[in-house]
């Protein structure tokens, strides 16, 4: 394998790991205050949806990344609703909310494009496009015949959209807003000990509400990613598992900002092997199984979660809805 | 602070949880500077009448004063404001936080934490020094005992500047040295100012540390008394509505052989810690042994590891056979099936399935006896028959056994737990906080039944925090004290004093 | 203290839930331009208007009879069971090896052997994050969702690389012998003289779906194991002092869970496809969620709530066909069902056992 192939997959795990990322920070704010959301996924796809069609529409991809982040606010207003207002079981909330949006975005994509579940092809402002850094190459043959160093600049720094600079800036922003701030204090408090928060004035069901709004938001730009800067559109589906191997991720970043960042891009970077079986091959000698690399992120998710390999402990309140007692 | 205006006031408190009335037009008024006790049995009311005076709950009618202005409460939030602080008989700590992240939570400066921990670790030496409050500000809470735990409560709500701080059964979780030491803050606290609320059952914290004194019964305020004008005997009746019964009518035992003997009893929990060094004890036909101690100081694990579901090491025999400690034929099916019974220290959590129909529960633990099978499956009226015959003999009411078991009162779901064991004809009955939370005339009935169960010639381990309990019906006493006994004496040859002092680990 | 008499916990609740769901399905059929009343008519027609409908309808039901118990089960036990769907996958992977490579005399054999298989594949699948959880502590939601993901992995593996005939495209097995044929909802009718369409799935699996629910409830009610999964599920600290071991029950739980769940395949992958494809399952696994959840984990409410939803699934299928109103729209259903039966459960009780409080006080 030469060095530009090993760029090339490189660069292809940056584009994989984003939506992961977000999606991961999402579940972090959200099961740090205490809330389980195993509905990452359908949110991701409902504002993949929204993001996609309001763009196509309105042929402005910053219109159709506030429809997708509204779509995705909605259904954690459900979440909420359930798990906080009604004291309902989080996981079964979760599990609905996926299928509301596996079965909604088809619907309403038949109904408005009938294009078989499809949004129309996005072009131009309707997408976001690749930002070019200064001086970068932009055609694979210059970058092939440059410099290593160009060729990091250029093909794996350089011509990635806007919203992978922002999923990535958004590492550090969360770790400093959890461990720096009051927010963050008080949201790491309701996911440990609510009655400890309650009692102290704050409300905890403010704080579990600004928790699951910051989580739809975050699923609300995966979303977007996803249709208008990954693909050029929407299609049935197209979350296809994300928001699971995000989850899968939060428990092996053991709801670390920082781990986040490191697992969501391990488990890009198997999604970006999955694409390519031939660098592996030729890399370690012995043909792997696509399904087994698929597969992967759910199977060392299972081996940490079963503390095989260091203990994966959750917030102590997780899942519990809040009920006052003395 | 003009000493003419109360520095809390209530009027007409009522409160009801769904058909339960917990609060009947309770009105109560406390002066700045002075420590007022409120005491009452297990569910009279106490802590609902200050979850309200905290904004926890929301009384249904009623008014709050405070220092004489009228003041709504309907958060926590409002009662902070108001200057009251609270230390619930659960801690409210975050475990995983240090003491400083626990003090400032709720009651920081800005938006950043770094200039509020630095004024809080200010703050805290100045208090420190002020009430004698030390605490490390950077441990973790879940490295720190519970007194230090409860120091980190009362600072937190200094920290608020809280002129009156409420206290919930602050004792329950001290030994006596450290429940000394709590007071002697307290006292610190009415020097400089500050009003105390103090909720206890314990007649002798309300003796020793009250000015006055309020006694609430089944949700009632009986009566409010300066503590000087009144005595132990006096505020008992107003507790219970009649004179108590301190002992219970009994022959002396028949001893017989020794039906439970325990040689370096050993137990360690899951997180590595200790809880039972190394106890010895036994247990004789005809006789109860009574368990003395400051809760969790090894009492729940001892009859945990007796009663099957706890794993230990050492050598425990009944009847002169040894029994297993661990492993397969360790737990609670096998113990029922050597003629051990155990009447669990928590009826809610262990003693019954709460969503359990009376017959349900009646055979819980029991429910591999062939009386209740026909073939392989259960035969459900052959236990309801059973039941009802039960429920009977023990008067539990309503005599309903389709009733499923929440909807019991707590006297009457401990007749059924106690009727389950006791009609075993057990070789040795394991017994913890029998009449905990239970109404008197049903605490009556089940001392009678312990007792008579005794005069049969039955062997009983009676586990209690209770030390009147254990005084009335104990026949032997052994004191507990941080996973050891520290002792053991005849009841007739001890006293409060001296069993109270072996309860602090001090050896007499 | 129960607020409310038994009978409106168990029909008013879910009767109010449903209904929620229902108006809600129904605006959302408003709201892409189509007409709610003449979707119900169509699909009422579709699914229960002929022998065919009937056929189709009660082979979707059989399927969600087994996931419907299998989540029921795993509910006594406070064990939420997301992974139904990996489960009947290894279950098809069984069926499939079951028919495949033993040589069986007669269709009565096969099937016996089948549901041995298939149960014990799934058992397997579900066994595993019941050990895991058991021993290791690992949250059996989260290893579930991910034993869904590495089963769809295995089938994938499974059909493409071992068990695709030589020169076929298609990732599906061959087609099964002809001897392990179930004979369907027709040929049983037949020999008792009721003519039954010969084209719909429906087969003898739904005999087999319907002694599974009265089994079900005789091990939960009747049984002393049932007495002790309750227990557990109810409480484990009390389940304990009783002598109850949270990890035999969380095993055998879990593995009766996860045999019915493998036991699906029988059904569509023995009784309708005759051959094991990639996406056999069609999400059935999940849509036990739903029918526990609507059918309170009894076994008599998972029968009502599997025939309504294998309606639901024939209808929607009509509908797909003779209007625009695409397939998803039963996906959409069933997340109401979900939300509503068992997230916002308490949306319904609070304001119910509020009125019947009232009531109650009014007669005192």
């Amino acid at each position: 394998m030469d060095f530009f192939t090993l760029i090339q997959v490189l660069d292809a795990t940056v584009r994989l790991a984003i939506p992961l990322l977000l999606a991961c920070l999402a579940g972090l704010f959200s099961e740090r205050a205490g809330i389980f959301d195993i509905g990452l996924e359908g949110k991701m796809l409902a504002a993949a949806f929204f993001s996609a069609a309001i763009a196509s529409m309105t042929g402005s991809v910053w219109i159709g990344l506030l429809a997708g982040i509204g779509a995705s606010l909605f259904l954690s207003g459900i979440h909420g609703l359930a798990s906080i207002t009604f004291r309902g079981n989080q996981l079964i909330s979760g599990v609905a909310i996926n299928f509301l949006a596996a079965g909604m975005t088809v619907l309403i994509a038949q109904s408005w494009f009938s294009q078989g579940g499809r949004t129309p092809s996005l072009t131009g402002a309707a997408r976001f496009n690749p930002i070019n850094f200064p001086g970068a190459l932009t055609t694979t043959n210059e970058v092939k015949a440059a410099s290593p160093l160009m060729q990091v600049y250029s093909e794996l720094l350089s011509g990635h959209s806007l919203l992978v600079y922002v999923a990535l800036l958004l590492v550090p922003l969360s770790w400093w807003a959890l461990y720096r701030t009051r927010f963050g204090l008080r949201l790491r408090a309701v996911g440990e000990n609510p009655a400890a928060v309650d009692t102290a004035g704050v409300s905890v069901v403010g704080l579990r509400y600004a928790a699951v709004a910051i989580c739809g938001i975050l699923c609300g730009i995966a979303g977007a990613y996803l249709s208008t800067a990954l693909q050029a559109g929407f299609v049935k589906d197209m979350s296809a598992g994300r928001g699971f191997i995000a989850l899968a991720a939060l428990i092996f970043a053991k709801w670390r900002p920082w781990h986040a960042l490191y697992a969501t891009f391990l488990f890009g970077l198997f999604q970006a092997l999955e694409l390519r079986p031939d660098v592996i091959e030729s890399v370690i000698g012995i043909k792997i199984q696509s399904q087994f690399l698929g597969a992967l992120p759910y199977i060392m998710t299972v081996v940490i979660l079963a503390g095989f390999v260091g203990k994966a402990i959750p917030p102590r309140a997780g899942g519990e809805p809040y009920v006052k007692e003395r | 602070m003009s000493t003419a205006e109360p520095a809390i006031e209530l009027k007409g408190i009522s409160k009801a949880f769904g058909p339960v009335q917990a609060n009947k037009d309770i009105s109560i008024r406390v002066m700045p500077g002075t420590i007022h006790g409120i005491i009452g049995e297990n569910g009279a009311g106490k802590s609902t009448l200050m979850s309200i005076l905290y904004g926890f709950y929301k009384a249904d009618k009623g008014e709050i004063f405070i220092s004489g202005k009228k003041t709504e409460i309907p958060d926590s939030q409002a009662a902070i404001s108001a200057g009251i602080g609270m230390v619930f008989q659960h801690f409210k700590l975050v475990e995983n936080f240090t003491v400083l992240e626990n003090i400032i939570l709720g009651a920081e400066d800005g938006w950043l934490l770094k200039p509020s921990l630095a004024k809080a670790r200010k703050s805290l030496i100045d208090l420190a020094a002020e009430y004698e409050l030390n605490v490390d500000p950077d441990a973790l809470i879940e490295e720190i005992g519970v007194g230090m735990q409860q120091r980190v409560e009362i600072l937190k709500a200094l920290y608020r500047q809280a002129d009156i701080l409420i206290l919930d059964e602050p004792t329950g979780v001290l030994t006596p040295s450290e429940a000394d030491q709590l007071f002697r803050i307290l006292g610190r606290l009415r020097e400089e100012g500050k009003t105390i609320i103090l909720i206890t059952h314990k007649l002798r914290e309300i003796m020793e540390t009250t000015d006055t004194v309020s006694v609430m019964r089944r949700g009632e305020m009986t009566a409010t008394v300066k503590t000087a004008d009144t005595s132990p005997e006096e505020l008992a009746e107003l507790m219970v509505g009649r004179k108590v019964l301190l002992r219970v009518d009994k022959k002396p035992p028949q001893v017989g052989e020794v039906v439970l003997n325990v040689e370096n009893l050993r137990v360690v929990d899951e997180q590595g810690v200790e809880r039972l060094k190394s106890i010895s004890l036994n247990v004789r036909a005809g006789e109860i042994l009574g368990i003395a101690g400051v809760a969790g100081n090894g009492q729940s694990e001892l009859l945990e590891v007796l009663g099957g579901y706890a794993d230990g090491t050492g050598t425990v025999t009944l009847n002169g056979e040894t029994i297993d400690l661990t492993g397969k034929h360790s737990d609670g099916k096998s113990r029922r099936a050597r003629g051990i019974a155990h009447v669990p220290e928590d009826r809610q959590r262990e003693g019954l399935i709460m969503d359990y129909t009376a017959w349900e529960n009646t055979a819980f633990g029991y429910h591999h006896d062939p009386a209740y099978q026909s073939g392989i499956l259960i035969n459900n009226a052959a236990i309801r028959k059973d039941t009802e015959e039960k429920m009977e003999r023990f008067d539990v009411r309503p005599p309903n056994p389709r009733l499923t078991a929440k909807n019991f009162s707590g006297g009457n779901q401990q007749k059924i737990v106690l009727a389950r064991e006791i009609e075993r004809n057990p070789d040795l009955l394991l017994i913890g906080q029998p009449t905990r939370g239970v109404d008197i005339g049903a605490i009556e009935f089940i001392h009678k039944q312990i007792v008579a169960l005794r005069d049969q010639g039955k062997a009983i381990l009676l586990v209690s925090v209770e030390l009147e309990e254990i005084l009335s019906l104990a026949d032997r006493v052994a004191v507990m004290f941080d996973g050891n006994i520290m002792g053991e004496r005849a009841v007739g040859d001890t006293d409060e004093k001296e069993l109270g002092l072996l309860m602090a680990g001090v050896e007499t | 203290m129960d607020v409310m008499p038994k009978w409106a916990e168990v029909i008013l609740v879910p009767l109010i839930s449903l209904l929620l769901a229902a108006i809600l399905s129904g605006l959302v059929i408003l709201a892409i331009g189509e007409d709610p009343i003449a979707a119900v008519k169509l699909m009422v027609k579709g699914a229960l208007g002929s022998t065919y409908g009937w056929g189709y309808t009660l082979y979707y039901a059989t399927n969600f009879m087994f996931t419907g118990l299998a989540v029921s089960v795993a509910f006594h036990a406070r064990l939420f069971n997301i992974g139904g769907e990996g489960q009947a996958m290894m279950g098809g992977l069984g069926v499939a090896l079951a028919c495949l490579f033993i040589p069986w005399p007669h269709w009565t054999l096969a099937l016996l052997g089948a549901i041995v298989l298939a149960g014990a594949f799934g058992a397997i699948w579900a066994a595993i994050p019941a050990y895991l959880q058991a021993k290791r502590g690992s949250h059996i939601v989260i290893t579930t969702i991910m034993f869904n993901f590495i089963a769809a992995a295995v089938l994938n593996y499974m059909l493409v690389n071992v068990l695709r005939p030589q020169g076929s495209m298609d990732p599906a097995t061959a087609r099964f012998p002809e001897v392990v044929h179930l004979p369907t909802l027709h040929d049983i009718l037949g020999m008792v003289g009721i003519s039954f369409s010969k084209a719909a799935p429906a087969n003898v699996s739904l005999l087999v779906a319907m002694i599974a629910c009265i089994l079900v409830w005789l091990l939960i009610w009747r049984t002393k194991l049932g007495y002790e999964i309750r227990a557990y599920g109810h409480s484990e600290s009390a389940a304990k002092y009783a002598g109850i071991s949270p990890v035999k029950i969380t095993m055998i739980a879990m593995i009766i869970s996860g045999g019915l769940a493998g036991m699906m395949a029988i059904n569509n992958v023995m009784g309708e496809a005759e051959r094991l494809v990639l996406n056999a399952t069609e999400g059935a696994g999940f849509i036990g969620i739903a029918v526990a959840l609507m059918g309170r984990s009894h076994p008599l409410g998972v029968f009502v709530a599997a025939i309504l939803f294998g309606f639901l699934y024939q209808g929607g299928a009509e509908l797909a066909l003779w209007t625009s109103i695409p397939r998803e729209l039963i996906v959409v259903i069933q997340a109401l069902v979900i939300l509503f039966t068992g997230a916002l459960d308490n949306m319904v009780r609070m304001p119910l056992e509020r009125i019947f409080l009232a009531l109650r006080k009014g007669n005192v």
